[in-house]
């Protein structure tokens, strides 16, 4: 299967969130690849934005099935939640659970005027009743697989697709 | 020969009853978790959800409301249950055995005990006998161990030192009755600090200290000289009374911490207490409330450092 | 009852005999090593090919229970333990409940001990009553209704002009006064070697030299009095040599250890493992080997068992409150052999410390096989590995640090007076 590039997938993603950017938006990465993204889409606003990282490891919901992730990043949200229009990018959507939880934490810091959500890849399967307005590529991928996106040493994103474990 | 009864057949942390015999990279990984907690404090809902459903029982055989109560703000912030039991002596005087409390709490669903007794090894003894999906923190056990204090107090040196590998460190006051000494000592070797003084009287060295990897002093002007980090011993009133020591007075003047003897360190040596102080026996108050000090930093540390160890245990698969 | 033991390897220390002999056992003796005597027609034949026949294990300290602490043993269960182990002859401390200090219990104690016909009890009468350390025991009556010796067991004895006077007086009739060497105010709450591990584990520590200053004051007195002394369960490195001193001198002095010191060390105790709270505790490794050199140049005279049986209760505590003591009846003979397959000390001597040595510490003359002894005997495997089970022990105390261990050495038969009193196949 052909992936798709992702400097113009980015490209897509900031054409489509550009006309909902005022005054009181933030950009919100989810650790570790939509913070990836997050940080390629500030880049290309050409204003700044507010800036923070989420990760939402202690709002798991399978942390009694799986136990706590190896390498915890403190979240970091670094303005005022309240009242914000906040763009929550992360880099794949599937369940959406991963979702759900990043708002969870997100109220835990006030509450925002609005959450829109920005994804590299929206691959389907959802679980939950969650949908993305900014996507970069739909891709059909069978149950079997997992797509990744990966970060070289020069900063540069690529994604990648792996036979699921188990 | 003697497995290691705190990891699971996967190598992760089922318990936590002593630093000794924990690899660094499983305190690094309790002091990393214990970051991404830190901030939670500065949100508007000053808590996760992560141990909602959770029941942790705060199991104190011996009175200690401070310790006690670090370990419920931790768990309450975690979103856990916390249940608070004060057993004292008073279901063992009635005859019922260290293990009849623990199995009859755990058949109240537990799935945390935080445990503190006066008798070294309790906490081992009951992680040896409880069902295999709870967690046993200890909380002190006689003089053996006090490990969550122990990484607290790493986690606040490393907050002001960074690089552990290159700092002097001295323990000062009663080594031979200290669980926290004990504790911090096998948490300060395993991270590397490269050199770990004990100053005390004779009285209060335990035997084969060395063997701990330490340096003793028995004079705390040369003990202090150049060290990076102090930490002071708490002296239980009690150790008066015997032949330990002659008086509080004579203590304080060869071992008590005051500025004269703070100015024999780094110029940037940070001060430690784990607490309660006794101000004038082993601290000078100027010193306590001094720039040095962090004693402030290292309860608010405490609190990150808990939660960090309860989500970690209770992430961690229990041996069958 | 006449019994033929056949093809199997004499072993018999005091007769320096080890070699492949039959043995003729008729009406309770022995009659004969190596050729029948004439007309002799057995009742029953016990082959013993690929077996070692011994005396009877001599056992210097076992605790029975009895009177008082039935919940944690009874008589029953422990003399069968005690054959099960090959042991033939035991010697029980008086720190029974009340202690054995008039001759009316150890008449008793004697009493149900025979009626079970299975080892041979010698009781050892308290020095003083109620082993307080105060008042002298009637022991010349004590030693008339069957005491051995006189000891103030585990009790700590903190009066010296007492210890000196019972030793006097004991002097007087000749018995042997047996002391366990610890200072009481050193040893005070002490759990554990004053070393390494208890300093790792914060647990209340003994040092050493709680023992060599009690054992300095025993053998002063020793020298005093001129009173015979046995030093029971000697722990440490120093110990043994001032033990090696006063025999050199020629103090009537003799010792024991606990098998368990021959083995372990105050390492074994691991994280907290209650099994290994013992009287006196288990020192360090430097210690551990003294004692084994000491048994080899024969500064240690015997090993014992020192049998203590505790409920599972009493040990389900953290290590400090857990009971003191340890199972042992059952694994004297193959911890016995397992330190002299260790230290390449032969099977012949190694027999000795639990059967010659221990019978002439008791001035008897059981432990060994010439013709016309009482045919007290055990057979056993030498190669036969067994696990150590709490639910395959006879005995009712089931702790001891040699939980799961596989050791070599299984008792086949124990004959007490020409009687099988023990079998197992």
């Amino acid at each position: 299967m052909q992936l798709p590039e992702i400097d113009a997938l980015i490209l897509e993603m900031a054409r489509q969130i550009k006309p909902h950017l005022t005054a009181e938006s933030a950009l919100v990465g989810i650790h570790t690849g939509g913070a990836w993204v997050a940080e390629k889409l500030s880049e290309l606003f050409g204003m700044p934005l507010p800036f923070g990282t989420l990760d939402i490891s202690f709002y798991r919901d399978d942390f009694s099935r799986i136990g706590l992730h190896p390498q915890v990043k403190p979240s970091h949200i670094p303005f005022e939640v309240e009242d914000r229009h906040i763009i929550l990018v992360d880099d794949v959507l599937n369940t959406g659970r991963t979702i759900r939880a990043a708002m969870n934490e997100l109220f835990d810091y006030g509450r925002p005027a609005s959450i829109r959500l920005a994804v590299l890849v929206d691959r389907g399967g959802r679980e939950l009743p969650i949908a993305a307005q900014i996507v970069g590529a739909h891709l059909k991928l069978a149950a079997t697989q997992n797509i990744q996106l990966n970060r070289d040493e020069s900063g540069r994103l690529s994604l990648s697709l792996h036979e699921k474990k188990d | 020969m003697h497995k290691n009864p705190q990891l699971n057949k996967h190598g992760e942390l089922q318990h936590l009853l002593t630093i000794d015999g924990l690899p660094a990279a499983t305190l690094r990984h309790i002091l990393d978790t214990a970051e991404s907690f830190l901030n939670i404090a500065e949100r508007e809902v000053r808590k996760v959800p992560l141990l909602r459903g959770k029941a942790i029982f705060n199991l104190f055989f011996e009175p200690s409301t401070r310790t006690r109560t670090t370990f419920e703000i931790a768990a309450k912030k975690l979103s856990a249950d916390v249940i608070n039991l004060n057993i004292g002596t008073s279901s063992q005087s009635k005859g019922e055995t260290l293990l009849d409390t623990v199995n009859n709490l755990s058949a109240m669903q537990a799935d945390m005990f935080i445990v503190r007794h006066s008798e070294s090894g309790a906490a081992h003894l009951i992680a040896r006998h409880v069902e295999p999906h709870i967690h046993v923190v200890n909380a002190g056990d006689g003089r053996h161990a006090h490990p969550t204090q122990a990484l607290l107090d790493m986690f606040t040196i490393r907050h002001y030192k960074q690089d552990l590998t290159r700092l002097r460190v001295a323990i000062v006051g009663d080594m031979l009755h200290s669980r926290v000494a004990r504790s911090q000592i096998h948490a300060l070797t395993t991270l590397g600090v490269p050199e770990v003084r004990m100053i005390g009287p004779k009285t209060l060295i335990p035997t084969c200290a060395e063997r701990m990897g330490v340096q003793v002093y028995h004079d705390m002007e040369k003990g202090l000289k150049d060290v990076d980090v102090i930490i002071m011993l708490r002296l239980q009133n009690e150790r008066m009374r015997g032949a330990l020591l002659p008086s509080a007075q004579e203590y304080f003047k060869y071992y008590g911490l005051t500025a004269e003897k703070l100015a024999l360190a780094c110029p940037d040596a940070i001060v430690m207490h784990p607490g309660p102080m006794n101000r004038g026996v082993e601290i000078e108050s100027s010193v306590a409330d001094g720039v040095q000090s962090v004693i402030l930093s290292q309860v608010t540390f405490g609190i990150a450092v808990r939660m960090a160890v309860m989500s970690i245990l209770m992430g961690s698969e229990g041996e069958q | 009852m006449k019994i033929h033991i056949k093809n199997g390897r004499l072993v018999d220390p005091k007769n320096s005999i080890d070699a492949q002999r039959d043995v003729f056992v008729a009406a309770g003796k022995i009659v004969a090593v190596g050729a029948a005597p004439e007309g002799f027609h057995a009742n029953r034949t016990i082959d013993a090919a690929g077996l070692v026949v011994c005396p009877g294990l001599v056992d210097l300290s076992a605790r029975l229970r009895e009177p008082g602490y039935e919940y944690k043993a009874t008589l029953e269960s422990e003399m069968l333990a005690a054959v099960a182990g090959g042991v033939t002859s035991l010697v029980c401390p008086p720190d029974t409940d009340p202690p054995l200090d008039e001759p009316g219990l150890v008449e008793m104690l004697k009493y149900r001990a025979k009626s079970l016909n299975q080892a041979r009890v010698y009781p050892l009468g308290a020095l003083t009553q109620k082993l307080e350390g105060a008042r002298l025991t009637e022991m010349a009556e004590l030693h008339d209704a069957g005491c051995i010796g006189f000891s103030h067991a585990d009790t700590p004895l903190s009066d010296t002009l007492v210890t000196m006077r019972a030793m006097q007086y004991a002097a007087t009739f000749g018995f042997t006064v047996w002391l366990r060497p610890q200072d009481a105010s050193l040893a005070k709450d002490g759990v554990a070697h004053d070393g390494e591990v208890a300093s790792r584990l914060g647990l209340p520590s003994i040092p050493a030299c709680a023992e060599t200053i009690a054992l300095s004051t025993i053998l002063s007195l020793a020298r005093e009095t001129g009173a015979r002394v046995h030093i029971c369960r000697l722990s440490s490195r120093e110990g043994v040599a001032l033990i090696r001193a006063a025999k050199a001198e020629g103090l009537p002095v003799t010792c024991d250890i606990a098998v368990h010191h021959a083995h372990l060390s105050e390492m074994d105790i691991g994280f907290f493992d209650a099994n290994c709270h013992l009287v006196p505790p288990l020192r360090s490794q430097r210690d551990r080997d003294a004692l084994r050199a000491g048994l080899a140049d024969g500064t240690v005279d015997a090993i014992c068992s020192d049998h203590t049986p505790v409920d599972d209760d009493a040990k389900l505590l953290p290590f400090s409150e857990a009971e003191v003591g340890a199972t042992g009846l059952e694994l004297l003979l193959p911890l016995t052999l397992k330190w002299a397959h260790e230290t390449g000390v032969s099977l012949s001597e190694a027999i000795a410390k639990i059967t010659a040595a221990p019978a002439r510490i008791l001035a008897l003359d059981n432990g060994h096989l010439a013709p016309g002894q009482h045919a007290d005997l055990c057979i056993f495997d030498p190669e036969q590995y067994w696990k150590v089970e709490p639910a395959s022990l006879k005995s009712q105390g089931r702790n001891t640090p040699f939980v799961g261990f596989e050791l070599q050495g299984k008792v086949r038969y124990t004959l007490v007076e020409g009687q099988v009193v023990f079998e197992s196949l």
